[in-house]
Protein backbone atom coordinates (compact mmCIF):
# COMPACT_ATOMS: atom_id res chain seq x y z
CA UNK A 1 0.00 0.00 0.00
CA UNK A 2 1.51 3.35 -1.57
CA UNK A 3 -0.79 5.79 0.07
CA UNK A 4 -0.24 5.44 3.66
CA UNK A 5 -1.06 8.09 6.26
CA UNK A 6 2.00 8.89 6.91
CA UNK A 7 2.43 10.24 3.57
CA UNK A 8 -0.06 12.48 4.36
CA UNK A 9 1.66 16.17 4.80
CA UNK A 10 1.19 18.36 7.55
CA UNK A 11 -0.79 21.19 6.48
CA UNK A 12 -3.43 18.19 5.47
CA UNK A 13 -3.23 16.14 8.56
CA UNK A 14 -3.85 18.99 11.07
CA UNK A 15 -7.14 19.99 9.34
CA UNK A 16 -8.25 17.14 8.69
CA UNK A 17 -7.51 15.84 12.35
CA UNK A 18 -9.03 18.95 13.93
CA UNK A 19 -12.45 17.96 11.36
CA UNK A 20 -12.13 14.42 12.87
CA UNK A 21 -12.04 16.14 16.27
CA UNK A 22 -14.97 18.79 15.77
CA UNK A 23 -17.32 15.55 14.14
CA UNK A 24 -16.72 13.16 16.75
CA UNK A 25 -17.22 15.75 19.88
CA UNK A 26 -20.69 17.50 18.13
CA UNK A 27 -21.54 13.60 17.86
CA UNK A 28 -20.77 12.97 21.29
CA UNK A 29 -22.62 16.11 22.45
CA UNK A 30 -25.82 15.04 20.74
CA UNK A 31 -25.32 11.60 22.88
CA UNK A 32 -25.23 13.46 25.98
CA UNK A 33 -28.39 15.38 25.18
CA UNK A 34 -29.86 11.88 24.34
CA UNK A 35 -28.98 10.79 27.81
CA UNK A 36 -30.01 14.27 29.86
CA UNK A 37 -33.36 14.78 28.32
CA UNK A 38 -36.22 13.99 29.21
CA UNK A 39 -39.33 13.35 27.07
CA UNK A 40 -39.09 11.66 23.66
CA UNK A 41 -39.65 14.86 21.81
CA UNK A 42 -36.87 16.66 23.24
CA UNK A 43 -34.57 13.49 22.77
CA UNK A 44 -34.93 13.02 19.00
CA UNK A 45 -33.43 16.78 18.49
CA UNK A 46 -30.08 16.04 20.48
CA UNK A 47 -28.81 12.94 17.98
CA UNK A 48 -29.47 15.47 14.66
CA UNK A 49 -26.04 16.79 16.69
CA UNK A 50 -24.42 14.43 14.70
CA UNK A 51 -26.15 13.69 11.71
CA UNK A 52 -25.72 16.99 10.52
CA UNK A 53 -23.00 19.15 11.59
CA UNK A 54 -21.07 15.66 12.89
CA UNK A 55 -21.36 13.95 10.08
CA UNK A 56 -20.56 16.74 8.08
CA UNK A 57 -17.27 17.39 9.63
CA UNK A 58 -16.38 13.63 9.61
CA UNK A 59 -16.62 13.64 5.44
CA UNK A 60 -14.70 16.69 5.21
CA UNK A 61 -11.98 15.27 6.62
CA UNK A 62 -12.31 12.27 4.71
CA UNK A 63 -12.62 13.99 1.05
CA UNK A 64 -9.54 16.23 2.39
CA UNK A 65 -7.37 12.69 3.69
CA UNK A 66 -7.85 10.90 0.38
CA UNK A 67 -8.08 13.77 -1.73
CA UNK A 68 -4.53 14.41 -0.84
CA UNK A 69 -3.02 10.83 -0.91
CA UNK A 70 -4.75 10.14 -3.87
CA UNK A 71 -3.80 13.58 -5.78
CA UNK A 72 -7.26 13.87 -7.21
CA UNK A 73 -10.92 15.37 -6.11
CA UNK A 74 -12.85 12.13 -3.89
CA UNK A 75 -16.27 13.11 -4.17
CA UNK A 76 -18.00 9.75 -2.68
CA UNK A 77 -18.21 12.37 0.41
CA UNK A 78 -20.71 14.44 -1.54
CA UNK A 79 -23.24 11.70 -2.20
CA UNK A 80 -23.10 10.15 1.31
CA UNK A 81 -24.18 13.78 2.43
CA UNK A 82 -26.99 13.79 -0.16
CA UNK A 83 -28.52 10.78 0.57
CA UNK A 84 -28.02 11.76 4.59
CA UNK A 85 -30.25 14.78 3.76
CA UNK A 86 -33.16 13.04 2.13
CA UNK A 87 -33.40 9.93 3.88
CA UNK A 88 -32.84 11.39 7.65
CA UNK A 89 -36.17 13.09 7.64
CA UNK A 90 -37.96 10.22 6.96
CA UNK A 91 -37.01 7.91 10.09
CA UNK A 92 -37.30 11.24 12.05
CA UNK A 93 -41.06 11.95 10.68
CA UNK A 94 -41.79 8.30 11.03
CA UNK A 95 -40.41 7.93 14.77
CA UNK A 96 -42.13 11.54 15.57
CA UNK A 97 -45.38 10.33 14.23
CA UNK A 98 -45.64 7.34 16.18
CA UNK A 99 -44.88 8.82 18.96
CA UNK A 100 -48.09 11.51 18.45
CA UNK A 101 -49.93 9.02 17.29
CA UNK A 102 -49.68 7.03 20.51
CA UNK A 103 -49.59 10.44 22.64
CA UNK A 104 -52.81 11.00 21.47
CA UNK A 105 -54.52 7.68 21.69
CA UNK A 106 -52.98 7.40 25.83
CA UNK A 107 -55.12 10.87 25.66
CA UNK A 108 -51.68 12.89 27.31
CA UNK A 109 -52.44 16.60 27.51
CA UNK A 110 -48.74 17.17 26.28
CA UNK A 111 -48.88 17.21 22.80
CA UNK A 112 -51.06 19.10 20.86
CA UNK A 113 -54.96 17.66 19.50
CA UNK A 114 -55.51 16.71 15.40
CA UNK A 115 -56.22 20.00 13.80
CA UNK A 116 -59.29 18.83 11.63
CA UNK A 117 -61.31 16.79 14.51
CA UNK A 118 -65.18 17.87 14.01
CA UNK A 119 -65.21 20.01 11.01
CA UNK A 120 -63.14 18.02 8.27
CA UNK A 121 -66.52 15.06 8.90
CA UNK A 122 -68.91 18.01 9.02
CA UNK A 123 -67.40 19.40 5.97
CA UNK A 124 -68.22 15.85 3.82
CA UNK A 125 -64.11 15.38 3.33
CA UNK A 126 -63.61 10.85 3.12
CA UNK A 127 -61.41 10.18 5.94
CA UNK A 128 -60.59 6.57 5.10
CA UNK A 129 -56.62 8.16 3.68
CA UNK A 130 -56.62 10.27 6.32
CA UNK A 131 -53.49 9.63 8.92
CA UNK A 132 -54.03 10.66 12.54
CA UNK A 133 -53.24 14.32 11.97
CA UNK A 134 -55.73 14.03 9.22
CA UNK A 135 -53.31 14.49 6.76
CA UNK A 136 -50.15 13.06 4.77
CA UNK A 137 -46.97 13.25 5.16
CA UNK A 138 -44.73 14.41 2.43
CA UNK B 1 -40.12 14.09 -32.02
CA UNK B 2 -40.38 15.77 -28.91
CA UNK B 3 -43.01 13.33 -27.78
CA UNK B 4 -40.80 10.78 -28.44
CA UNK B 5 -37.97 12.78 -26.30
CA UNK B 6 -40.90 12.64 -23.82
CA UNK B 7 -41.46 8.92 -23.77
CA UNK B 8 -37.98 8.41 -23.46
CA UNK B 9 -37.06 10.75 -20.67
CA UNK B 10 -40.22 11.59 -18.81
CA UNK B 11 -37.86 13.09 -15.78
CA UNK B 12 -34.87 14.54 -17.63
CA UNK B 13 -33.60 15.95 -14.26
CA UNK B 14 -34.01 12.50 -12.11
CA UNK B 15 -32.29 11.13 -15.36
CA UNK B 16 -29.44 13.64 -14.99
CA UNK B 17 -29.18 13.13 -11.58
CA UNK B 18 -28.72 8.92 -11.67
CA UNK B 19 -26.32 9.36 -14.17
CA UNK B 20 -24.17 11.96 -12.02
CA UNK B 21 -24.64 9.62 -8.76
CA UNK B 22 -23.41 6.89 -10.94
CA UNK B 23 -20.43 8.41 -12.36
CA UNK B 24 -19.12 9.86 -8.94
CA UNK B 25 -19.91 6.03 -7.50
CA UNK B 26 -18.02 4.80 -10.53
CA UNK B 27 -14.82 7.91 -10.16
CA UNK B 28 -14.44 7.77 -14.20
CA UNK B 29 -15.74 9.58 -16.78
CA UNK B 30 -14.59 6.97 -19.53
CA UNK B 31 -17.02 6.47 -22.32
CA UNK B 32 -18.16 3.32 -20.86
CA UNK B 33 -19.38 4.37 -18.04
CA UNK B 34 -21.33 7.14 -19.29
CA UNK B 35 -23.10 4.85 -22.01
CA UNK B 36 -23.59 2.13 -19.34
CA UNK B 37 -24.79 4.94 -16.67
CA UNK B 38 -27.17 6.37 -19.29
CA UNK B 39 -28.64 3.24 -20.03
CA UNK B 40 -29.60 2.79 -16.77
CA UNK B 41 -30.50 5.81 -15.71
CA UNK B 42 -33.09 6.34 -18.59
CA UNK B 43 -34.12 2.73 -17.61
CA UNK B 44 -34.73 3.67 -13.63
CA UNK B 45 -36.56 7.05 -14.81
CA UNK B 46 -38.53 4.79 -16.89
CA UNK B 47 -39.66 2.80 -14.51
CA UNK B 48 -40.71 5.65 -12.03
CA UNK B 49 -43.82 6.46 -14.15
CA UNK B 50 -45.12 3.34 -12.87
CA UNK B 51 -45.14 5.59 -9.38
CA UNK B 52 -47.30 7.94 -11.10
CA UNK B 53 -45.22 11.17 -9.05
CA UNK B 54 -46.85 14.53 -8.75
CA UNK B 55 -45.61 16.82 -11.44
CA UNK B 56 -43.05 19.59 -10.59
CA UNK B 57 -41.28 22.08 -11.97
CA UNK B 58 -37.49 23.83 -10.93
CA UNK B 59 -36.86 27.23 -11.73
CA UNK B 60 -33.49 29.69 -10.79
CA UNK B 61 -30.60 27.26 -10.29
CA UNK B 62 -28.94 30.37 -8.57
CA UNK B 63 -31.50 31.18 -6.26
CA UNK B 64 -31.08 27.11 -5.05
CA UNK B 65 -27.61 28.14 -4.29
CA UNK B 66 -28.33 30.99 -2.35
CA UNK B 67 -30.73 28.96 -0.37
CA UNK B 68 -28.37 26.41 0.21
CA UNK B 69 -25.85 29.21 1.92
CA UNK B 70 -28.23 30.22 4.18
CA UNK B 71 -29.55 26.50 5.15
CA UNK B 72 -25.61 25.88 5.76
CA UNK B 73 -25.40 28.72 7.81
CA UNK B 74 -28.14 27.78 9.83
CA UNK B 75 -27.29 24.46 10.36
CA UNK B 76 -23.96 25.53 11.88
CA UNK B 77 -26.01 28.06 14.41
CA UNK B 78 -28.21 25.92 15.09
CA UNK B 79 -25.69 22.95 15.97
CA UNK B 80 -23.92 25.38 18.30
CA UNK B 81 -27.12 26.64 20.25
CA UNK B 82 -28.40 23.05 20.48
CA UNK B 83 -25.01 22.01 22.31
CA UNK B 84 -25.13 24.76 24.31
CA UNK B 85 -28.62 23.80 25.41
CA UNK B 86 -27.57 20.07 26.38
CA UNK B 87 -24.15 21.14 28.25
CA UNK B 88 -26.14 24.01 30.33
CA UNK B 89 -25.65 22.59 34.20
CA UNK B 90 -29.43 21.63 35.32
CA UNK B 91 -31.14 21.93 32.45
CA UNK B 92 -33.75 23.53 33.79
CA UNK B 93 -35.34 26.53 32.29
CA UNK B 94 -35.67 26.18 28.87
CA UNK B 95 -38.66 25.46 27.26
CA UNK B 96 -39.43 22.88 24.42
CA UNK B 97 -43.06 22.35 22.27
CA UNK B 98 -44.89 21.91 19.49
CA UNK B 99 -45.79 24.50 16.99
CA UNK B 100 -48.31 24.79 14.28
CA UNK B 101 -47.14 26.71 11.46
CA UNK B 102 -49.26 27.89 8.41
CA UNK B 103 -47.73 27.39 5.20
CA UNK B 104 -48.51 29.31 1.49
CA UNK B 105 -45.69 26.72 -0.26
CA UNK B 106 -48.53 23.89 -1.66
CA UNK B 107 -45.44 22.33 -4.38
CA UNK B 108 -45.03 18.99 -2.98
CA UNK B 109 -41.30 19.06 -3.96
CA UNK B 110 -40.48 22.50 -2.42
CA UNK B 111 -42.42 20.76 0.95
CA UNK B 112 -39.84 17.88 0.76
CA UNK B 113 -37.37 20.24 0.46
CA UNK B 114 -38.76 22.40 3.18
CA UNK B 115 -38.60 18.71 5.76
CA UNK B 116 -35.54 18.31 4.84
CA UNK B 117 -34.16 21.38 5.75
CA UNK B 118 -36.03 21.29 9.33
CA UNK B 119 -34.96 18.32 9.64
CA UNK B 120 -30.95 19.24 9.22
CA UNK B 121 -30.96 22.23 11.26
CA UNK B 122 -30.66 20.61 15.00
CA UNK B 123 -33.41 22.07 17.40
CA UNK B 124 -36.54 21.58 14.60
CA UNK B 125 -38.25 18.52 13.88
CA UNK B 126 -41.26 18.02 11.37
CA UNK B 127 -43.79 16.03 12.93
CA UNK B 128 -46.57 16.12 10.32
CA UNK B 129 -48.06 18.11 7.70
CA UNK B 130 -52.13 18.53 6.92
CA UNK B 131 -52.79 18.83 3.66
CA UNK B 132 -56.28 20.36 4.40
CA UNK B 133 -55.38 23.35 5.68
CA UNK B 134 -51.61 23.40 4.44
CA UNK B 135 -50.33 23.59 8.11
CA UNK B 136 -47.43 22.09 8.97
CA UNK B 137 -46.47 20.85 12.87
CA UNK B 138 -43.14 21.01 14.31
CA UNK B 139 -41.15 20.42 17.54
CA UNK B 140 -39.29 22.73 18.80
CA UNK B 141 -36.71 22.70 21.28
CA UNK B 142 -36.21 25.73 22.26
CA UNK B 143 -39.26 27.48 21.91
CA UNK B 144 -38.92 30.88 23.58
CA UNK B 145 -40.13 33.18 20.63
CA UNK B 146 -43.05 31.34 18.54
CA UNK B 147 -42.99 34.51 16.26
CA UNK B 148 -39.17 34.36 15.90
CA UNK B 149 -39.49 30.55 14.84
CA UNK B 150 -43.00 31.35 12.66
CA UNK B 151 -40.62 34.29 10.94
CA UNK B 152 -37.58 31.82 10.38
CA UNK B 153 -39.71 28.99 8.67
CA UNK B 154 -41.27 31.23 6.14
CA UNK B 155 -39.33 33.99 6.01
CA UNK B 156 -35.65 32.69 5.35
CA UNK B 157 -36.87 29.17 4.23
CA UNK B 158 -40.94 29.34 2.60
CA UNK B 159 -40.44 32.60 0.26
CA UNK B 160 -37.30 31.11 -1.25
CA UNK B 161 -39.51 27.16 -1.69
CA UNK B 162 -42.03 29.34 -3.31
CA UNK B 163 -39.31 30.91 -5.59
CA UNK B 164 -37.88 27.98 -6.84
CA UNK B 165 -40.84 25.48 -6.64
CA UNK B 166 -43.39 27.27 -7.91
Amino acid sequence: MNNHLADLPAWAAIPAALLLLAGAVLTLIGTVGLLRFGSFYQRVHAPTLGSTLGIGCILLASMLVFSVLESRAILHEVLITALMVVTTPITLMLLARAALYRDRSEGSDEVPPPPSGQDARASGTPQSQSGPDGGQAV
Amino acid sequence: MRRLMRRLLPYPMMTATLLGVWLLLNESVAPGTIILGGVLSVATAATLCVLDLPGGRFRRPQAALSLLGVVLVDILRSNWAVAKIILRPGGGGRVSGFLRIPLDLRAPYGLATLACIVTATPGTVWVAYDRRRNTILLHILDLVDEQEWIDTIKGRYETRLMELFE
